[in-house]
Parts: structure tokens; sequence; C-alpha cells
């Protein structure tokens, strides 16, 4: 039983450090990228990914509590965590390309960029 | 605007139908565990839950049931949607993060917007291979043609042959997995 409680909690804390990992790395390419686009690009990635495993991290939370007191309320916080897990990935992609085309329809055109087919099309 | 021939319109009456029995379904997974009626639910969820599916099902009928295939309603479609999240999108998902990581830490970019054809005929179709092509590596859906479904995808990392070339193929963007063809399966 002692071992199953290891376990447990090894997992819980693997999760949110790796999420947490991911989540960090987020913000610093925020800071570090030139313009909105690679910006864009460090943050739904890797924001999507960190807050994936934080919340499978509640997810174990939830499931072990659940098993252990047969408590309903530790099963619905599994049940809500894994539909803000989907909702979040959709809306997470979905916002990252409004932002994208946003800034598109005002002008910013990308930093360094190699090739632009968007340019070619419209001009 | 309300029909004259309310009850019988079919056109009206289907994607409300669907619409409302989605919000019900999603109102009642995150009411489970209330009360008893049913099992899992107290009456009051439910009455409240018919109420907003009917008043959501009213609203969003019109973009949540935008075109007139229901290919996607097919319950066999739901579980290959799940088996595509879990195994090859999430799988891209994790390298798109070990690429991120690299580039915030080393800072070699070179980024660049290319034109994908993405093949898909509906909007359901588009919005998936949208959304997997920005959470996969280096690539971030930018912008839609809507008359021919183009994609519009900047890149962070353009090699020169992809540079040189009018327009990739959308399952050209994954590098393991032929995700295209998956969402292909599960949308159209």
């Amino acid at each position: 039983m002692s071992l199953l409680l290891f376990i447990w909690h090894a997992l819980m804390w693997l999760f949110i450090a790796i999420g947490l990992f991911f989540n960090s790395l987020g913000v610093f390419g925020i800071l570090r990228f030139p313009d909105v686009y690679t910006r864009l690009h460090a943050d739904t990635k890797a924001t999507t990914f960190g807050t994936i495993f934080t919340s499978l991290a509640v997810v174990i939370y939830g499931l072990g509590h659940w098993l252990k007191t047969a408590d309903g309320q530790y099963g619905s916080l599994v049940l809500h965590t894994l539909i803000a897990v989907v909702v979040l990935a959709i809306t997470n992609a979905t916002g990252a390309h409004a932002i994208a085309r946003a800034a598109l329809r005002r002008g910013h055109q990308p930093a360094r960029a190699v090739v632009n087919k968007l340019e070619d099309s419209t001009s | 605007m309300m029909p004259s021939n309310f009850f019988t319109d079919w056109a009206f009456m289907i994607p409300f139908f669907i619409t409302a029995c989605f919000s019900l379904g999603v109102y009642l997974l995150l009411t489970a565990g209330s009360g008893d009626v049913l099992w899992f639910w107290s009456g009051q969820e439910i009455l409240v839950g018919l109420f907003v599916a009917v008043v959501v099902g009213w609203v969003a009928r019109g973009f949540f049931c935008d075109s007139r295939r229901r290919a996607a309603l097919n319950p066999k479609r739901w579980l290959r949607a799940v088996g595509y999240v879990c195994g090859p999108f999430f799988i891209e998902l994790a390298k798109a993060n070990v690429d991120v990581a690299y580039r915030v830490i080393t800072g070699r970019i070179r980024p660049g917007i290319v034109r994908v054809k993405s093949g898909m005929e509906t909007d359901l179709g588009v919005l998936m291979l949208a959304n997997s092509i920005t959470l996969t590596p280096g690539t971030l859906t930018v912008d839609i043609n809507e008359d021919t479904n183009d994609l519009y995808v900047h890149v962070i990392n353009v090699s020169d042959d992809v540079a040189a070339r009018d327009a990739l193929e959308a399952h050209e963007i994954f590098s393991t997995f032929d995700c295209p063809s998956w969402i292909r399966r599960i949308a159209e």
C-alpha cells in the first residue's frame, strides 16, 4: 500500500514538474523571440502541452482520492479537469490563429522572413 | 425569425436538435454527481440543462451545423477522433515542444509564411487541420483562403527547397504521421 502511495505521489510531482517546465519555456519564448508570430509559436505549443500535464496531475490526484474515499466530488473533479483540457486544446489553437490573423490584417510583417507567400498572393 | 411552418421545417429543426443535444450532453457531463435522478443528476440540474440546451440550440445552430453533411455524427468517427487525439496528435504535440524548447534556448530561427493545400472539403475538416498544424512542430496557421481552403502557415524554420516551392501538400507538414488522412476519416 505504501508503495502505491509513493507511486501516486511521484507521478503527481513528475507531471507537475513537466508541466511547469514547459509552461515556463513558453514564457521564455515570449521574451526571446523577435515578432508576434514566432512568439505565438512558443506560447501556444508550450502552454498547451504544459497545461495538459499539470491537468493530468490533477486527474491523478482526483482518481487516487476517488478510489480511496469513494467520494463523488473527486469523480467530478476528474471529469471537469478532462473537459477543461479538451476545451483548452481547442481554444488555444483557435485563439493563436485569431491573434496571428489579426496581426496580419494590421500589417505586421513576419520578422526576418525568408519567404512570404501571403505577400506574393496579395500584391 | 420564426419560419411559418416551424415544426415541420426540417432544415431548421435538425440543426437545432443536434446542437441542443450536444449542449445538453456537455451540461450533464459538467453536472454529473449532483443527485440521484437517473443515477447521477439532481432534478433541478436536468431541468436547467434542458432549458439551456433549448436556448443554446436556438442561438448556435447556424454556427454549429453549418454544412449539410452529417458524416461527423457517426459515433465511429468520434472514437476515431479520440484515437487521433491520444495517438498521432499527442506525439506530434510532444515533438513540437521539444522543438520549441530547442529554438527558445538556441534562438536559431528562419521564419517564413508558406502556402499549404489543405485538400479538405468541409469546414470541420479545415478547422481540425488548421488547429493540428498550429499545435505541431514549427508551424502556425495564420490565414485561410475560404474559397480554395488553402492555408497560409507561418513556419519557424523554412528550408531552402520548401521556400522555393509554390505550395506544399498538407501531409508534408507532419513528419511522423499522416495526420490529414486521419482528419479526413474523422471529419469528411
